[in-house]
């Protein structure tokens, strides 16, 4: 979905002459795409033009073919910098004029050669190892005293996404977020997708995970059974929940309710309110999630789908959580270095009714993965793309729908 | 008065090949090109009445006779050449010392911004055009803009017949403009449709710009260009030029005609 690319400086009459006319065809005529940058056109006829162009190519072997058909007229690879970089003088600081992540493809300049920076990720540092020529993204918690951490704007490149071949939904790379617009072929796409990529997954391509992260109205809602066959059935790799819907999903498995309500007949049972806390009880008393599925107290489920189907489960503890079960990481700095952690090898991510853990989410993703943000309150998906998420696609529904819709789309027979 | 300045010349041959016209084996005749020279010489102080300034010609530089590669002359200032070829480089200190001996400001660009003078540098009072591509690079133009407060429209030469833009490209002192077209591609006929309107061109038939038609001399109403130009000779009478034929073929034979025999100084 990255492409390459170099800028070039034009100087002279280039306007009248039709010089630019002709490098940005030549351009294009070649296959390579080009911004326009810093056009500046001579005051009177006397004083010449200037313009800085970014050119883009698919490959590094066209851009420099272009660049070599384009440097006859005047079209100079202007020159770079390297970046710079500082030590970190205190743990968990960054140097001053540390430079912020995106969270779109990003390369630094060390010692004259272009390095992609890994892990991208909005909103953190980067870390250079110039011995070895490598370049890291590293959160500021993290930072360690003498870390090297690029500061200044010089020597990054960060490269915009290219548009992706795939004329699907996630083509248009536009977060549009309406509760008026038909879900169906947006649900359509998503599971064309999924089945795509579970071949991947099954083939041991990379980046084919799917990851969901989802909130408790997935199994108040009567998302369960469907999410269930989900990751039974093989769609889902890496689930990024919090202690409710972990302790809502086993409540349903051990009472049949959902914070005290019978999921079947929607009638609130007799001190139904304590399921929840019993069922966590219990689990801890068990001492793990995986022992309860194992030994066969929790017998179905999301949670149980996911003991048995292998799935990574992350789950993040907040501060109006009951118990909470086990496994909950319940400091969010190691929670969200434990989401970072199971990033890697995501190429979808699903972030169902549940605003803390998409936007968590949405802040670990970097770009070039395929966002869908499920909310039953338009807020939620704005949000995520007013956070900079702009390749999320939003969809205005309730998580049940939307996973019974999924799940139906992709064969689930109920 | 105009003033050319020319070379003599004594050296003149074909001692290498640096654009399609030149051929080894197609040697010059000197007592031929020595006359013929001579008869240019003639028309251009006796008939057109310029004033001609002869440098010094210099063994094992047989191209010094086309002075209009030497460089640019701007009132005293005198912007020397870079050439392309190593072939030619050799001139570049020669020319360099017969602007300097005469007292010009002599200018220079950075060695590696490849530049031929007057043979890639012509225009009208207001407009100066550029060709590149073949010998200058269309870096040095912004830098001749500078100095010399012109704008410069660059030209890509296309055919590698018409290497220098004094091959096809002949602005002429009435306003108009004697050129091949098809040495430039659509953008470069574009900009110079842009500057010169369409009863200002006058398109030269490509066998006679073959035979360097566009290589002329113009000063006031006069035009020397070489003999052999039937058509263009009557379209430049039609707008009331009056035309001097020089037979000039011992020079064509290095790709080069009355204009490249020549520079203005002024």
């Amino acid at each position: 979905m990255t492409a390459v690319q170099e800028t070039v400086f034009l100087q002279g009459h280039i306007i009248d002459s039709l010089i630019l006319a002709k490098v940005l065809d030549t351009i294009l005529m070649m296959g390579g795409t080009f911004d326009l940058q810093d056009v500046k056109i001579g005051a009177t006829r006397d004083a010449p033009s200037q313009a800085r162009i970014v050119v883009r190519a698919s490959s590094g072997r066209l851009l420099a073919e272009i660049l070599r058909a384009i440097q006859p007229h005047g079209a100079a690879v202007e020159r770079e910098a390297d970046c710079r970089f500082e030590p970190a003088l205190a743990a968990g600081v960054f140097p001053e004029q540390f430079y912020a992540t995106t969270h779109l493809p990003t390369q630094i300049r060390l010692d004259g050669e272009w390095v992609d920076v890994e892990g991208m990720e909005m909103d953190l540092g980067i870390c250079v190892d110039p011995a070895k020529a490598r370049a890291r993204t590293i959160p500021m918690g993290t930072v360690a005293v003498g870390d090297l951490i690029v500061t200044g704007r010089e020597g990054i490149r960060v490269t915009p996404l290219a548009r992706p071949a795939e004329r699907d939904v996630f083509g248009f790379m536009e977060s549009l977020v309406s509760s008026e617009r038909p879900h169906h072929p947006i649900i359509a796409d998503i599971a064309q997708r999924i089945q795509k990529l579970r071949e991947w997954h099954r083939e041991g391509r990379p980046g084919a995970k799917v990851l969901l992260a989802g909130g408790p109205a997935i199994v108040h809602a009567g998302g369960r059974e469907a999410l269930t066959w989900l990751i039974e059935s093989g769609y889902v790799h890496v689930l990024f929940c919090g202690n409710a819907l972990a302790a809502h999903d086993m409540e349903a498995a051990l009472y049949g309710t959902s914070l005290g309500y019978g999921l079947t007949a929607g009638r609130s049972v007799p001190h139904g309110h304590e399921h929840h806390l019993r069922t966590i009880n219990r689990i801890r008393a068990i001492g793990s999630i995986e022992q309860a599925v194992r030994s066969g107290v929790i017998t179905g489920g999301i949670m149980a789908a996911c003991v048995q189907c292998d799935v990574k489960l992350v789950m993040a503890g907040t501060i109006r959580d009951d118990g909470p079960l086990p496994g909950v990481l319940t400091d969010s700095m190691a929670a969200q270095q434990a989401m970072r952690a199971a990033i890697p090898g995501v190429g979808l991510a699903l972030l169902v009714a549940s605003t803390l853990h998409a936007i968590a989410t949405g802040n670990l993703l970097p770009a070039t993965v395929p966002t869908v943000c499920v909310d039953v309150n338009p807020a939620v998906p704005t949000k995520l793309a007013d956070r900079g998420s702009f390749q999320a696609v939003g969809l205005v529904m309730d998580a049940a729908s939307f996973l019974t819709e999924l799940a139906r789309e992709l064969g689930w027979r109920p | 008065m105009s003033r050319l300045l020319v070379c003599p010349p004594d050296y003149f041959q074909i001692d290498y090949e640096i654009n399609p016209w030149m051929r080894r084996d197609n040697g010059v005749d000197p007592s031929r090109a020595v006359r013929q020279w001579q008869t240019l010489m003639t028309v251009l102080e006796q008939e057109v009445g310029v004033g001609v300034e002869r440098m010094q010609p210099v063994q094992g530089l047989p191209d010094l006779v086309f002075t209009a590669n030497a460089g640019v002359v701007v009132g005293r200032r005198a912007l020397v050449s870079r050439f392309r070829y190593p072939e030619r480089q050799r001139e570049e200190v020669h020319f360099a010392r017969w602007f300097r001996e005469r007292g010009y400001e002599v200018l220079t660009l950075e060695p590696s911004l490849h530049f031929e003078g007057a043979g890639d540098l012509l225009g009208f009072p207001d407009t100066w055009f550029g060709g590149y591509r073949q010998r200058s690079n269309i870096r040095a133009f912004p830098k001749l803009s500078e100095i010399f407060q012109r704008e410069i429209i660059p030209l890509e030469l296309v055919d590698s017949r018409f290497y220098h833009l004094d091959t096809c490209f002949c602005p002429l002192s009435g306003g108009d403009l004697l050129y091949l077209p098809s040495a430039f591609d659509s953008y470069g006929r574009a900009a110079i449709a842009e500057r010169v309107s369409d009863d200002r061109r006058l398109a030269v038939p490509e066998e006679e710009a073959l035979r360097f038609a566009c290589n002329a001399v113009c000063v006031g109403k006069q035009v020397v260009m070489p003999a052999g130009c039937p058509r263009t000779t009557r379209l430049l009478e039609d707008r009331g030029y009056r035309t001097h034929p020089v037979h000039l073929d011992e020079f064509m034979k290095s790709g080069g005609a009355a204009k490249c025999l020549t520079l203005a100084l002024d």
